[in-house]
């Protein structure tokens, strides 16, 4: 293999964002414990610098570099960038939180950015090694941050439920990825796609790798039948790794799928779509009505991701450009969403240990703080899909794509399931407007982190009342970067 | 089509004074006089669609047209025409009454009331003024979350369980409608705009699954029987504003959807399945007055008549001729006002005596000489006595059904006389019957307050029912095209068709069906059966627009 440097440019913000994590790695070594700021700070400039890198090499056209290993596209740059969103306000939303409880410490900021730079290396992989690299340092920085709080068996319990079968699924995953090797003589998504196309491969073979693919896939996504980790995982780790495992990964898993499935796979559409229908009627369905029955919001919040992740298969599976980029749309708004609700959960917990992850805590929250009650309530009623929300264009583009398809039926049984869903979100609002408090301690936190969830619980209105450009950005970034094979 | 940022101000400004009112510090008298302001504001603002609306024009008025998802060709489109402008009347009207009326009874989390008292005026106003279909659903389904909010903070006893059976069942209703307005998009040629949308023509397979996904939504929200059973709860519990607002402008999305949506856009289906509809309407009215006759609970007498009112108004929409549509308009209108003058008064009573039992409020004799006057009032123009604004309205769809079919014109009658019995019964048991009343509750009679929210009703009851025509020249020439334009579709065979398999026709009016296209003859004929008729509405000359 040779080098060529003109190779650099394109993956400059994961050098970026591996060099800082290295070099903060050091540095947090020589700051004591009540200087952790300094690091925060650091972690924080490097998400920064990473996103005005990205959009400073951002170029248009398709850029592949390491022989095809890794592509640069409009896609994964809007991807990206997100990831670095998201990720920052993660940081934001958990500081306080992780102060209180010990687990502000330079590990946790550096493994959230070698998470980063896992994400990073998933959304632009373009080569079934690369994909798995990019997957397994993720998977392993996540495994390790939801171990962090050593001395609370629920988050041992968690991380270990979660490394069992977070390696389970990606033996599958790497099993399907070996046979289609076998079938199609390689590796790159691009020849892998132009050996299907052209009928030169195997043809069970293929199905036969595309099932483990899928299951993989699943496990990943933590769709139904594969979704056994996500409610024990979301529930035992510390809230604030709870909302590091909801929100970016979310953007990651899409642009993973999106990669095997439509750049790697697209002729066997007819072979995936009908098994991401399963998995996506299954995951609507037991998520919602599992969701009803949880009294911990973590876990009614682990349910209702399955939801979600069910919603984002329907554009997938529909099969077309304006599928894809629903489904890059959904991720991205649940992506939102999800940090708003879980940043909720974090300004109400306390310092003293108090964790607000029970549907009681947040009885009367109307009168405790009106204004929080009021940015929840847009929360959940974009969570259900109700207009003028951000939530119901996500849902809208998801079932446009999927009437497009043809699959009227599954629009149907898609909204049964969000009216089904509607309930348990509507619960939380009911219990913050029409019931009495039972606690009546004052909310206390910082100005960063209120301001914040304003913009945060205000950003799901406002897209709502303009969603155009960030639907087009997210349908013109697919445009431009899937099938150009 | 005459463009008008008219339209945008009415929806933006009562947002505008939410906001006012989020911002300003935390003061009850304040925040009462702002959301007043305000609303009187839109109701100043709304007078020029009274005033410049071109009757002659079936065309949109004060259009409004901005691109706003071009992703999607979703446009911000608003205007009104015949259908809706008196609609749009009737929601600027009824708001500063539903600010006055919570005056002294919310004492509660005023702020957060005004708030979504105003919302929700915005909201619905943007309803019956969409000429898109997303931004229809949007406004659909975002005037649900005050709605929710007023019942299920500021209601009664059970308000819990009623505001969430009122939000799932409108959404359960609305969200098959989703799937149908994409499904319509997708087949009309990728365009959400309702009037294109309307020029279509579908197959009848397709026209069945979008006629029926759009039934589901309306129904609940008419409500129709046997989606009617959210009703009583959410009227009983909610607060007094909530219950006006429920019953005299929200009610009225299902009925204006059935005109603006099923009838133009699934014309061969809404006439295949007019009779069940037809049905439907009748089972709506015997059931709803048999309901409200037993009743002994004040408010839940008033929710029940509503079942039967609204289904005057599906039966005058579904007989598809011009007088059962101009008077199924009429009827909204005046279901309205008197629906929502008669909630008025039974919250006035029950600030007084904290009861809403009949017997309770019973026996008020001529104590409250201004209160009893004006409740009969109201309770006569409930049971359409001529003179009073339902009469007009009634009369017209029963003219309309009558024409369609003797049968259904039959029942109707019944139902009319149905609801005399149980609004005289209720008059005479509130104003002479025993009262059960504790003797320390004294009933005083209405203030300053309570009469000025009241007049401008009254004053509408007797002008609607003395002189309808403005507003049925406002109705007319829309009304008129819908129905040529539906007829147009199906052609008067069908028409005729349907009568006689399922409802058994008129024979004296039967030569009168083939002129069903053309509508200025079926305006004669309903002119003429008008002047045969002895009423109090002699100057309601329809020649003058012929």
């Amino acid at each position: 293999m040779n080098f060529v440097i003109s190779d650099l440019l394109p993956v400059l913000p994961e050098v970026f964002v591996l060099t800082m994590a290295c070099a903060i790695l050091i540095a947090d070594l020589m700051i004591r414990q009540s200087g952790r700021m300094v690091t925060y700070l650091l972690v924080q400039l490097t998400l920064l610098g990473c996103s005005l890198i990205i959009v400073g090499t951002h170029e248009n056209g398709v850029v592949y570099a390491f022989h095809n290993m890794f592509v640069d596209d409009a896609m994964s740059d809007v991807l990206k960038l997100l990831t670095c969103l998201a990720l920052s306000m993660m940081l934001v939303y958990s500081r306080l939180y992780l102060t209180a409880r010990g687990l502000f410490t330079g590990e946790f900021m550096v493994l959230v950015l070698f998470a980063l730079l896992g994400m990073m290396v998933m959304i632009s992989a373009n080569n079934f090694l690369t994909l798995y690299l990019g997957l397994e340092l993720l998977s392993l920085s996540l495994y390790t941050i939801v171990a962090l709080q050593r001395d609370s068996s629920s988050a041992i319990e968690a991380a270990t439920k979660y490394f069992v079968l977070g390696s389970l699924a990606s033996c599958l995953l790497l099993y399907g990825m070996s046979m289609l090797y076998g079938a199609t003589g390689s590796l790159e998504l691009g020849a892998v796609a132009h050996a299907i196309q052209t009928g030169a491969a195997d043809k069970n073979l293929q199905v036969f790798g595309l099932v483990f693919v899928v299951c993989g896939l699943a496990f990943k996504l933590g769709v139904v039948p594969f979704h056994m980790w996500v409610p024990d995982v979301y529930q035992g780790a510390p809230t604030a790794i709870t909302m590091l495992i909801g929100s970016a990964p979310k953007l990651a898993a899409f642009a993973f799928a999106a990669r095997i499935l439509v750049e790697g796979l697209q002729d066997l559409v007819q072979h995936w779509s009908g098994m991401l229908i399963i998995l996506a009627v299954a995951s609507m369905a037991l998520g919602n009505f599992s969701a009803i029955a949880q009294t911990n919001l973590k876990r009614m919040f682990a349910y209702s991701t399955i939801t979600h992740m069910g919603f984002l298969l329907l554009g997938l599976l529909s099969g077309s450009i304006e599928g894809y980029g629903a489904s890059m749309f959904y991720a991205v708004v649940y992506a939102l969403m999800s940090l708003g609700a879980f940043g909720m959960i974090l300004l109400l917990s306390r310092a003293d240990g108090f964790e607000a992850d029970t549907l009681d805590d947040f009885k009367g929250l109307s009168r405790r703080s009106p204004w929080l009650a009021f940015l929840m309530l847009l929360l959940m009623f974009s969570m259900a899909g109700v207009p003028p929300t951000v939530g119901f264009y996500a849902k809208f583009s998801v079932l446009s794509a999927v009437v497009h398809a043809g699959h009227i039926w599954l629009a149907v049984a898609a909204v049964i399931f969000s009216l089904i869903g509607a309930f348990y979100y509507l619960r939380i609002v009911k219990l913050m407007y029409f019931d009495a408090p039972e606690s009546h301690a004052p909310i206390t936190y910082g100005q960063d982190t209120a301001l914040l969830m304003s913009a945060n619980g205000l950003g799901v209105l406002v897209l709502g009342l303009l969603p155009n450009a960030l639907m087009s950005a997210c349908a013109a970034s697919v445009q431009q970067s899937l099938l150009l094979h | 089509m005459h463009e008008s940022n008219l339209l945008s101000l009415l929806i933006f400004l009562p947002v505008l004074g939410a906001a006012v009112i989020g911002f300003a510090p935390r003061n009850d008298d304040w925040t009462r006089r702002i959301a007043l302001a305000f609303s009187l504001l839109v109701f100043v603002v709304s007078l020029p669609l009274w005033f410049n609306f071109d009757t002659a024009s079936h065309e949109m008025q004060f259009v409004t047209r901005v691109p706003w998802i071009p992703a999607f060709n979703v446009n911000y489109a608003v205007g009104v025409d015949g259908i809706s402008v008196l609609l749009v009347l009737l929601t600027t009207l009824i708001t500063p009454m539903c600010v006055l009326c919570s005056w002294k009874a919310i004492d509660t989390r005023v702020k957060e009331y005004m708030i979504a008292i105003l919302i929700m005026e915005a909201a619905l106003i943007g309803v019956f003024v969409s000429l898109d279909l997303v931004l229809f659903y949007v406004f659909w389904e975002a005037e649900l979350i005050p709605m929710l909010l007023i019942i299920g903070v500021w209601g009664g006893q059970r308000r819990v369980y009623a505001a969430l059976k009122f939000f799932l069942y409108t959404m359960a209703g609305s969200l098959p409608m989703l799937v149908a307005i994409l499904a319509l998009y997708f087949t009309g040629g990728e365009t959400f705009d309702i009037q294109e949308l309307s020029k279509g023509s579908y197959s009848s397979t397709f026209q069945f699954w979008v006629f029926w996904a759009f039934f589901l939504g309306f129904a609940i929200k008419v409500p129709m029987f046997p989606f009617h059973t959210w009703l009583p709860d959410a009227h009983v519990e909610a607060p007094t504003a909530g219950s006006v607002m429920l019953a005299s402008v929200m009610l009225k999305l299902g009925t204006y959807g059935f005109l603006r949506f099923s009838l133009p856009i699934t014309p061969d289906a809404s006439h295949d399945f007019a009779p069940v509809i037809l049905s439907l309407s009748l089972i709506a009215i015997i059931w709803g007055s048999y309901m409200a006759l037993v009743q002994t609970d004040l408010k839940k007498l008033v929710a029940y008549s509503s079942v039967g009112h609204m289904g005057f108004v599906t039966l005058g929409i579904f007989v598809f001729n011009s007088e059962g549509i101009e008077g199924a308009i009429l009827q909204m209108v005046n279901h309205g006002i008197t629906t929502g003058a008669l909630f008025l008064m039974v919250g006035m009573l029950y600030e007084r005596t904290h009861s809403r039992l009949i017997s309770d409020c019973g026996g008020l004799r001529m104590t409250v000489p201004i209160y009893v006057t004006l409740l009969a009032i109201f309770s006569f123009a409930s049971f359409g006595l001529p003179g009073t604004n339902s009469f007009v309205g009634e009369f017209l769809v029963l003219v309309g059904s009558f024409k369609s079919s003797l049968l259904a014109g039959a029942i109707a009658i019944g139902g009319v006389v149905l609801t005399v019995a149980y609004m005289l019964w209720m008059l005479q048991r509130v104003v002479w019957g025993e009262s059960t009343r504790k003797d320390d509750v004294v009933v005083t009679d209405l203030n300053g307050r309570e009469i000025a929210t009241l007049v401008p009703l009254l004053v509408l009851v007797f002008w609607i029912g003395f002189n309808p025509q403005p507003f049925l020249d406002r109705v007319r020439a829309s009304v008129e095209h819908l129905v040529t334009d539906v007829s147009a579709i199906r052609g008067a065979k069908n028409i005729e068709g349907l009568n006689d398999a399922v409802l058994p026709p008129m024979r004296e009016l039967k030569p009168q069906h083939a002129a069903a296209a053309n509508p200025v003859a079926v305006n004669r004929t309903s002119a003429d059966a008008c002047r045969a008729l002895p009423c109090q509405i002699a100057n309601w000359d329809r020649k003058q627009t012929l």
